[in-house]
């Protein structure tokens, strides 16, 4: 199969992933939007990886999963934490930090 | 290897200011003490420097250390000293311990703002005193830009400190707003330099860049560059070099101040105590106007000599501007801030006119225009801290019931009015003969500020001093025995280098010659060759033309 | 010899030295200390002077270097001395008046708490003034110069706590300063034009320079003189001058300082010999002053102020005969030292009065007092026949001689001076006979319960009866064989003027003008009695009461111009200067406010601002790899 169609489908995965991103409100849905984001960037990396020939892409995928992982943990922790303290998890309450 | 006599100079103080900073809250007179030790200290040093000196050796620098330091970039740690910085060290090294003096109770006050037994303020004054002291001294040793940029900013964070921290509460608007003015003062001091010092920066690594480009191995030392010029080995284009020149003279004009650079003096010197106000005028600024003798002029000789019709031009603003403005002040502090202008503008003015008459005078002008401000200042500082005002409309009749702080008051001033016998007159005779013989308008002009120093002065005197005597200044007590052992010296200083200047001359004269022929500028020649000489042992022309010679 | 030259200035400074910084435990010995010092240094001049006249005329100056004072390229000062025959007379002149005052300070003085303060400044003036006449270059006479003018500065405010006092002094002290620029210049013209400010080079090359250079070295000093000598248009801070202690006006603004003028010009005659447009700029000057002093004299009701108006007007033909070139310095000079004797009786005289008059210095407030201060009455009078140039006596061969260098400087110009000098002549008679009618004559107008006239302590009447002694027969000694011509003559060079009048005719006519001026002065004064409130009198009466307006003048000018300009500069610095650095400050301020609206705190808006970067960012890429 063309590899190209896979890049079609990362582009679409990425565009689904911050069209989410700037439209929902709910942090977890936020959150899983990034994430999608950043697997459409691995299988970019991946697939980039196939058309020429290289491992390059492949092991920059696999640093992008560690650094994911990574973020997921802080990132869970902070919805987390602000869900307790305000009892939402909506992106646009927490807007104390604006001067 | 011998002897590094300047780098134990410049640490000695350094020392002293981390040992006074170490010492606990409750060893507050021991601090003191420690500090003033520390400071006679480096005022032995400095003068061993004078004495160790040879003014008429061959090169320009003696007593040179030379170390690498950052090779990767060509900076060096390279100390050195002519007749200038010889004379200018000793200036600095003398005047700390009078300044340590003078400020013996400017802490006192904190003490007891806060009940925390790691409050230290004391320990805190005095020794950023003496670190400002090292780091002014290493400025003036420094033949390397880079070493010398590092210590000319880093002054900064000191002075910063003693500005903002220590003010003598005379405001008249209550501590909190003088609180809040004095810490303005601060940060538009700071700005002010820094704003220059970042323009300098740009320059020293233009200079670096250049250097490396034309040399092959970059290099911020003074001797090679100057070398290296005139070797035939650096050509600096005409335009790369005028916006260097312009890069380095900015940073010393902010801090010399030169008008329109000079607003933040005025502040900085008012809120601040008198002693901090005097190592301001009469310490730290003298470095801006040094570092034009020795950076500006002979780094980029070219350069000086086109912009030298602005800068006198700006000087000569300077010096009527300052005088003119000190007449209108209301508040003494400021009044000797902007007097301070106006000789800073002579300063400028003897530097660019490239004639011996006028850097030698100029740079008689920096020792001269330290120990005479200081003197003023500091008793101006006495009056204020006995009367707890600094508007001049608030004293009368001084001399009545404190004559002694009269008179050295009114010394004070008839030296910043350079009366003739007291130092001051000696060199601003010279800078105005020196401009004089290559710019005769503009010395012809200058001269007119003689008058208008002494309308300043003897407002300021006759509003002060005489007069009935005012029912707030009753009850003032004269001079004590602290504060007389603070102004005596000065004032002895001021009559003895008035009357015989030459040892200052004979120092200076061969690192005027030197940078004269850096730049390449001989004095004009008098238009009547006078000879024969009658009466008395006066040298004819032949004399004179030995030293044109020994200045070569 | 010449290592003694020194010593005359060492002791007065020595003892201004010890007096000012000796503190409280000289104050009962310190007026002799002053005192003795002051002779000491006049016993040192009267040994230099009988060395000097031991001496071939040719062969009198002695010379004294001391050391290099500020040596830079060729820029030579030294502290070195001079003393040649016209050093001497000024050096005799300045010691002997200068002592005989000390002495009568310790009289005048004796109640004054600050007295070994006062000796102290006294002592300064002497060493300063002696060091001005003695300098061999122009710059250590510029620091004697200042010196003078830092003692009269001091002696004038030496009441301090009277604010006029303490303004009077300021006022001196500026307009001094005002002539100090003339000297500054000259000295940097001469520095540029000779390499040298040296009297002996200077004034030996004035045959090789051009005369502009010559004429601005002339008119600078000239603007000097006028300041020290309160010469038009730098006359106004004499008459103020007056509130200083009466033997400070005696020494200081009649008898010495204020002739350093005439010294200067005198000393630089070789430099106006050669600028005949500075020397007219000179005659103007004195023939102006003497005018302008005697008319202002004339009106003055306060004593002092009256002999002020005198001595700037006596000063006036000084620089007039200074002016006159060599047909005329050593008139100058003659009338100098004769002036010195009478005018310091003078102002000694009216000090004995103050004296006993409770310090009273309106005239309309004495009035025979000839029978209760007899002594104070003779030399008074003795003084005031010499000025008025009475036949016989000092001035009338010292005025004399003026009047008839200024009829023979020739043409137009030597016919308008010597009129002015015959009418300053009329006028210096009417009012010098004013103001002894209105002290000495007449009837009592002071009131006998609150005053009592007596006559002064023998501290002060002996200095008196000597001044008045010099003052009688100075002149006639002076004139015999022309002595003081011949003595002078080495080094002011002489040159006989060629009058269009005969000597005897001006002479008549000096008298004719003295007997006139007297004559009018008795009708008003002596004839009628004198109101004790002053009539309002003429339009020139009250101008010249206020000095002929030029006080108001410079007020308006210069002190309200001077306030307008510095009060503009304040608002300028203000809002200008910084103005344009805070305006700075407040508009980078004012565009992070801007730019801070952008942070609106809601994730999603920074999310669409970096989707919209990226996104520029990729076109941006797209579009240069295109290009």
């Amino acid at each position: 199969m063309n590899p190209v169609n896979y890049l079609y489908l990362a582009a679409l995965l990425f565009t689904i992933g911050a069209a989410g991103v700037l439209i929902r409100r709910n942090a977890i849905v936020v959150f899983m939007c990034i994430e999608l984001m950043l697997n459409a960037c691995n299988l970019a990396f991946v697939v980039f990886a196939r058309m020429h020939g290289n491992l390059d892409g492949q092991i920059i995928a696999f640093f992008t999963m560690v650094v994911a992982a990574a973020e997921v943990v802080v990132g869970l922790a902070i919805i987390v934490s602000i869900f307790r303290t305000r009892h939402t998890a909506s992106v646009d309450d927490a807007s104390l930090m604006k001067l | 290897m011998s002897f590094p006599l300047l780098t134990v100079t410049a640490a000695v103080p350094a020392v002293g200011a981390i040992a006074t900073a170490a010492l606990p809250a409750a060893r507050r007179t021991a601090a003191k003490w420690l500090a003033l030790l520390f400071s006679l200290a480096t005022l032995a040093l400095a003068l061993l420097i004078a004495f160790r000196f040879r003014p008429g050796a061959t090169g320009p620098y003696q007593l040179t250390e030379s170390h690498t330091w950052i090779p990767d970039f060509g900076v060096r740690y390279e100390l050195g000293v002519d007749g200038i910085a010889v004379a200018l060290i000793a200036l600095t090294a003398l005047l700390i311990p009078f300044v340590i003096l003078a400020g013996w109770h400017d802490a006192d006050v904190l003490e007891d703002t806060r009940p925390n037994r790691r409050w230290r303020p004391t320990q805190g004054f005095f020794a950023l005193i003496l670190a400002v002291e090292a780091m002014v001294v290493i400025s003036f040793e420094a033949t390397d830009v880079f070493l010398f940029y590092l210590f000319f900013e880093a002054m900064l964070i000191p002075m910063y400190f003693l500005i903002g921290g220590f003010g003598d509460r005379a405001g008249g608007h209550g501590e909190e707003e003088a609180a809040a003015q004095r810490s303005r003062a601060a940060v538009k001091f700071l700005l002010y330099n820094l704003a220059g010092g970042l323009i300098m920066l740009a320059a020293v690594i233009g200079l670096y860049a250049v250097t490396a480009d034309q040399l092959g191995t970059g290099t911020f030392s003074l001797q090679q560059i100057v070398e290296a010029r005139a070797a035939g080995k650096l050509d600096i284009a005409t335009g790369t070099e005028r916006l260097l020149f312009l890069g380095f003279f900015f940073a010393f004009a902010v801090k010399a101040p030169l008008w329109p650079l000079h607003t933040w003096l005025p502040g900085a010197m008012g809120e601040s105590t008198a002693p901090v106000a005097v190592l301001i005028t009469a310490v730290v600024d003298k470095v801006g106007t040094f570092a034009m003798l020795r950076f500006c002029l002979q780094l980029f000789p070219q350069a000086s000599s086109w912009a030298t019709p602005v800068i006198l031009v700006l000087a000569l603003i300077s010096v009527l501007y300052g005088a003119l403005l000190a007449v209108a002040q209301r508040d003494i502090k400021r009044l000797i801030a902007y007097a301070s202008i106006s000789h800073f503008g002579f300063i400028v003015l003897g530097i660019f006119a490239m004639t011996s008459q006028g850097q030698s005078g100029a740079t008689l002008y920096m020792v001269n225009h330290g120990i005479s401000t200081a003197a003023l200042m500091l008793v101006a500082g006495f009056l204020i801290s006995r009367r707890g005002s600094r508007l001049i409309a608030d004293y009368g009749g001084v001399q009545k019931v404190a004559p002694i702080l009269a008179g050295t008051f009114l010394v004070g001033g008839l030296a910043t009015l350079s009366l003739p016998g007291l130092a001051p007159f000696v060199s601003e005779f010279l800078v105005l003969v020196g401009t004089f013989s290559r710019y005769p308008a503009i010395g012809v002009i200058a001269t007119v500020a003689i008058v208008l120093a002494a309308l300043y002065v003897l407002v300021l005197y006759q509003r002060t001093m005489t007069g009935p005597v005012r029912d707030e200044v009753r009850a003032m007590p004269d001079l004590r025995v602290r504060e007389l052992v603070v102004v005596a010296p000065l004032i002895a200083l001021l009559i003895f280098l008035g009357v015989y200047p030459k040892p200052l001359t004979d120092l200076v004269n061969p690192a005027v010659g030197h940078t004269l022929s850096v730049v390449d500028k001989k004095d004009p020649q008098p238009a009547v060759q006078v000879d024969a000489v009658p009466g008395g042992d006066r040298r004819g022309p032949a004399v004179r033309d030995q030293d044109v010679e020994a200045a070569k | 010899m010449e290592n003694l030259i020194a010593l005359l200035v060492a002791a007065p400074l020595v003892g201004a030295a010890l007096l000012l910084c000796g503190g409280k435990r000289l104050d009962r010995a310190g007026h002799w200390i002053g005192t003795l010092l002051a002779v000491a240094s006049f016993a040192v001049a009267a040994v230099l002077f009988a060395d000097m006249l031991g001496k071939a005329a040719g062969h009198r100056a002695l010379h004294q270097h001391l050391f290099s004072w500020i040596p830079v390229g060729g820029f030579r000062a030294d502290v070195a001395f001079q003393l040649d025959q016209l050093s001497m007379t000024f050096v005799l002149l300045i010691t002997g008046v200068g002592s005989l005052i000390h002495i009568y300070s310790i009289g005048y003085m004796e109640h004054d708490e600050r007295r070994r303060r006062f000796f102290g400044y006294l002592n300064l003036f002497l060493a300063a003034m002696l060091l001005l006449v003695l300098a061999d270059n122009y710059l250590l006479l510029y620091v004697g110069w200042e010196g003078v003018g830092l003692a009269s500065y001091l002696l004038i405010g030496f009441w301090q706590h009277k604010p006029s006092a303490a303004t009077a002094a300021k006022k001196a002290f500026l307009v001094n300063r005002v002539g100090d620029i003339g000297l500054s210049i000259a000295i940097m013209v001469m520095f540029t034009t000779f390499g040298t400010f040296a009297f002996g080079p200077v004034l030996a090359a004035t045959g090789d320079t051009g005369e502009g250079r010559l004429t601005a070295i002339g008119l600078m000093l000239l603007l000097a003189a006028c300041g020290k000598s309160a010469q038009v248009p730098l006359q106004s801070w004499l008459g103020d001058a007056m509130e200083g202690p009466t033997p400070v006006s005696a020494l200081i603004h009649a008898a010495t300082m204020v002739t350093a003028g005439v010294y200067l010009i005198t000393r630089s005659g070789a430099i106006f010999n050669a600028a005949p447009t500075a020397q007219l700029a000179v005659v103007v000057v004195g023939a102006v002053t003497l005018l302008f002093g005697a008319i202002v004299g004339c009106a003055k009701d306060d004593i002092k102020k009256a002999l002020a108006g005198s001595t700037m007007s006596q000063i006036g033909y000084m620089i007039l005969a200074a002016g006159l070139g060599p047909i005329g310095y050593a008139f100058a000079i003659m009338h100098l030292v004769t002036h010195g004797f009478f005018k310091a009786g003078l102002f000694l005289g009216a000090g004995s009065v103050m004296h006993g008059m409770n310090d009273e210095v309106d005239m309309r407030r004495y009035g025979g007092l000839r029978s209760y201060m007899p002594i104070t009455f003779v030399t008074f009078g003795l003084g005031y026949l010499a000025i008025i140039g009475f036949p016989g006596l000092s001035g009338f061969f010292s005025k004399d001689k003026i009047i008839e260098a200024a009829f023979a400087k020739g043409g137009a110009e030597g016919w308008i001076l010597g009129a002015a000098a015959l009418l300053g002549a009329a006028i210096t008679a009417f009012y010098m006979t004013r103001v002894m009618l209105m002290t000495f004559f007449g009837e009592k107008r002071w009131n006998p319960a609150e005053v009592h006239p007596h006559e002064s302590p023998k501290s002060m009447t002996i200095p008196m009866i000597v001044l008045a002694v010099g003052s009688v027969f100075a002149g006639g000694l002076f004139s015999i064989d022309d002595a003081f011509v011949t003595w002078l003559e080495p080094v002011t060079s002489f040159a006989h003027g060629n009058s269009p009048v005969s000597a005897t005719a001006v002479t008549a006519a000096t008298i004719v003008v003295l007997l006139a001026g007297v004559g009018v002065a008795w009708l008003k004064y002596g004839r009628k009695p004198v109101p004790v409130a002053a009539p309002r009198g003429s339009v020139l009466t009250r101008a010249a009461r206020r000095d002929l307006l030029q006080d108001d003048f410079n007020h308006i000018v210069f002190v309200r111009g001077g306030e307008q300009l510095t009060r503009t500069l304040v608002q300028l610095d203000h809002s200008l200067v910084d103005g344009a650095v805070n305006g700075t400050a407040a508009s980078m301020g004012g565009l992070s406010g801007l730019l801070r609206r952008l942070q609106t705190g809601f994730v999603r808006s920074y999310a669409v601002q970096m989707l919209g970067g990226a996104a520029v960012l990729v076109a941006a890429t797209l579009l240069m790899r295109s290009v």
